[in-house]
């Protein structure tokens, strides 16, 4: 038996030599992964990904530790496509969609893997005789059952993605999910655009809603990669935009429950609160979503002390007439009775699945890069993040609630420590990165960790970008906590998850 | 006749007033009145697209569900001054059954599109009218009860406020058919007339596939259905004074108009149902129909 913990540990955003990361041999990196993840309150994985190296491929997995602020990351170098290797979805359920999405890019074998389907369609995929037309959906052989299929395009202007729902009368007995409809190839572009504006610009497409968000984990891969200091202003202002996109869209989200259970009153309140709030990031940086104000390096639109007595003006108008919706929102019988106890999912489940975010939050798991990970102004502060425990639809809107209340006060705070009179620099769109390095980049979007992984070559390019959505691992909950409900239920619970269909198909 | 021609003038200004007063309730300008009017002539301009599944069926239903309304709408007296247009011994069971044929029509229409969609709104609307059929039903056999006629007209022309029973009778019947019409309409608590989602959908699921002229029939039909109920309700309201007629008139329009805000204010403050209660709701309404029939029966002692 080899010696224990053969893995090396990574803080967030800090770069090390990609050779650091120790090679096992794939029974112990099997034993390892398996015997990491026990402790659903301590760790889970983040990402596990393949990457071609000389004649194989090499497999890391990026687990990470949610108590000691470390990310965990080991691999295995597969020598030949021919090894067949057992797979970890077996033991761990979290990997199946990593899995799916390796097989699917590399054509790597599975040993019992449960459900090996395609996962995004990429062009550049390794077995195109695998097409959307030919998906193999999971099918009752019964006569008393049906079939309803919805989508890829859905009323409302939403995003492609296919959902079929077996169900027994107006219960259903399972769902399907089957996305892949966008391929966009991102991460492959990546390493075709060549200048770091360009790749920004990518980063900041991958899923509008959380445009912040991912820019920042992006923007932070490159700072550390290649040693640019970021000050403590500019960091605060990238908190409080990222703290903003969260506030903008909780709100956002909230409306749409109200709209999907036709609560009207809180629908429109809702909808016309997001506006101030998108419309100061708007006049922040020209875009309503935020959009050109996370560069590398430095800043075009630093917060001036006008924008922030206008912030401040914003947030206290913001505040108080969204805690009186709120407070009525989730008090009026008729909604309560909508949200309470629909669609719910077990913590154990979420602790299989490997949830993060938003959906961890609502069991109880603490899973929040702020706190288990912190990065920027989270550094210096002991962030608490706010759970539920009840896994429902209730659950996850009041959950948008405290999240919104909370960040309006961390928005706050970090307005008093910003100085406005210290100016930051200007972006650096050609940055030199470090050769041979790999980089692990988190934060924290509105809906859960994103985890951008650089790796680059001995020349200092880019070699490999892995983006990971929340969505990744968060679309299954939604499967699962449609079972044995009615089907009639499914829009209000999609809507409560909210999950991201361009996140996934990368 | 002049219940009739009021219903339809009312029509026009329904579906503007219930989207109008959700527009200020909300806070917002919200649309002309018209402007369902404005959607229904644009697309009576519009050909249909009928989907090569579909049958004869699916292109009729459109034009009875309209027909079998506007005759319904004959029948509907003018208080106790002008009997309907339509009327005869026993006229009101075929009042009820012309409304129920109408929407016969439509939901074997949506099961003819064959889509997995508009076969779960038929059968969601199916349960929902076969719940609420009693409602009426213990309506009318209270008025013929206490008329101890059985033809619309002669029936609003003899009921007088008497007995005890009849206010109970008047007060109940304009509860269960606010009610009833919201139900029937597919309003709030129920369904969402306003929702994009297919799957939480009753009868806007079943007109999926209208397209064009039909659909503005389907959309001129609900309008239309909406004012016959607000008509018998006004009818009942309107009983219990003797007023001169341009008065009454007047109340009519206002009955009317009143019903239609009064939906617009339900809906703005209250969330819909879970579909698995709404069969719950319906059979209340039910209820309180058929307690209705027996404390009358036992006030009027036929027991």
């Amino acid at each position: 038996m080899k010696a224990q913990n053969q893995y090396i540990k990574l803080k967030n955003g800090s770069p090390i030599l990609t050779a650091d990361i120790p090679v096992l041999s794939y029974n112990d990196f099997r034993v390892q992964t398996i015997k990491l993840l026990l402790d659903f309150d301590k760790a889970h994985c983040s990402n596990y990904f393949a990457i071609p190296k000389g004649i194989g491929f090499q497999l890391i997995v990026i687990i990470a530790a949610d108590v000691n602020h470390d990310f965990l990351v080991f691999s295995h170098q597969l020598l030949s496509i021919e090894t067949a290797l057992e797979s970890l979805t077996q033991d761990h359920f979290a990997f199946h969609i990593f899995e799916r999405e390796i097989h699917e890019n590399f054509n790597i074998q599975f040993l019992n893997h449960p459900w090996l389907k395609p996962v995004r369609f990429a062009h550049n995929r390794a077995d195109q005789s695998k097409q959307i037309a030919n998906y193999p959906f999971y099918h009752f052989d019964s006569t008393e059952m049906h079939e309803v299929s919805v989508g890829p395009i859905h009323a409302g202007i939403i995003e492609p993605g296919h959902f079929k729902f077996s169900c027994h009368g107006e219960t259903v007995k399972h769902l399907e999910i089957q996305l892949g409809w966008q391929h966009r190839g991102i991460e492959t572009l990546m390493l075709h655009k060549k200048t770091d504006l360009q790749r920004t610009l990518l980063a900041e497409s991958i899923t509008a809603d959380s445009a912040i968000a991912h820019t920042l984990a992006f923007v932070t891969a490159m700072e550390s990669l290649s040693q640019i200091k970021v000050d403590a202003n500019l960091n605060l202002e990238r908190t409080i935009a990222l703290e903003l996109e969260r506030l903008a869209i909780h709100t956002g989200d909230l409306c749409g429950m109200c709209t999907d259970v036709a609560y009207q009153l809180g629908s429109s309140v809702f909808n016309a609160l997001r506006t101030p709030i998108i419309n100061f990031t708007q006049r922040w940086c020209g875009n309503r979503f935020g959009k050109g104000l996370i560069r590398i390096g430095g800043t075009h639109y630093p917060l001036k002390e006008g924008l922030k007595s206008d912030l401040i003006l914003v947030l206290n108008e913001f505040e108080s007439r969204f805690v009186e919706m709120a407070e009525k929102t989730f008090n009026i019988p008729s909604v309560i009775k909508r949200f309470d106890g629909i669609g719910i999912i077990s913590k154990i489940n979420v602790g299989l699945l490997g949830c993060v975010g938003m959906v961890a939050k609502t069991v109880g798991y603490k899973r929040d890069i702020r706190l288990s990970h912190p990065f920027g102004y989270y550094k210096t502060v002991e962030f608490e993040p706010k759970t539920c425990i009840s896994g429902d639809v209730m659950a996850r809107g009041f959950l948008r609630y405290q999240e919104a209340l909370q960040s309006i006060q961390l928005i706050k705070t970090m307005l008093e420590l910003h100085k406005s009179e210290l100016v930051s620099s200007k972006p650096d769109y050609k940055v030199v990165l470090n050769p041979n390095s790999i980089c692990v980049s988190a934060t924290e979007g509105w809906r859960g960790e994103i985890i951008h992984t650089a790796l680059t070559d001995q020349n200092g390019q880019l070699e490999w970008y892995k983006i990971k959505d929340p969505s990744m691992h968060n679309w299954k909950a939604l499967e699962l906590s449609l079972r044995n409900i009615e089907i009639s239920d499914f829009p209000i619970n999609n809507k409560s998850y909210d999950l991201s269909y361009s996140g996934h198909d990368l | 006749m002049l219940s009739s021609i009021l219903i339809l003038i009312c029509a026009i200004v329904f579906p503007g007033l219930i989207a109008v007063t959700k527009a200020k309730f909300s806070g917002r300008r919200g649309p002309s009145v018209w402007q369902p009017w404005y959607d229904i002539f644009r697309l009576l301009k519009k050909g249909s697209i009928f989907s090569t599944t579909t049958s004869i069926i699916f292109q009729v239903a459109p034009v009875i569900n309209i027909l079998v309304l506007i005759i319904a709408a004959l029948f509907i007296p003018f208080t106790n001054k002008y009997a309907g247009f339509i009327h005869f011994e026993g006229d009101f069971l075929l009042f009820i059954y012309l409304l129920a044929l109408g929407k016969f029509f439509i939901i074997i229409s949506a099961l003819d599109v064959g889509s997995g969609f508009e076969g779960m709104g038929a059968n969601r609307e199916a349960l929902f009218s076969m719940l609420i059929e009693p409602a009426i039903f213990m309506i009318m056999a209270a008025l013929v009860l206490l008329t101890g006629q059985s033809s619309l007209a002669e029936m609003f022309t003899t009921f007088n406020l008497d007995s005890s029973s009849s206010i109970l009778f008047v007060v109940l019947s304009c509860y269960i058919l606010l009610q009833f019409s919201l139900i029937e309409s597919s309003r709030l608590p129920i369904d969402d007339p306003k929702t994009h989602l297919e799957l939480t959908m009753i009868h806007e699921v079943m007109v999926l596939d209208n397209s064009g002229f039909d659909m503005a029939l389907v959309g001129i039909g609900n309008a239309l259905k909406f004012s016959i109920f607000g008509g018998i309700i006004a009818n009942v309201v309107l009983i219990l004074w003797e007023l001169p007629l341009w008065q009454e008139v007047l109340i009519f329009i206002l009955i009317e108009i009143i019903f239609a805000i009064t939906i617009g204010v339900l809906e703005s403050f209250r969330a819909r149902l879970k579909m698995i209660y709404n069969s719950q709701f319906v059979l209340t309404i039910s209820g309180i129909a058929v307690v209705m029939f027996l404390m009358i029966l036992l006030l009027e002692n036929h027991l």
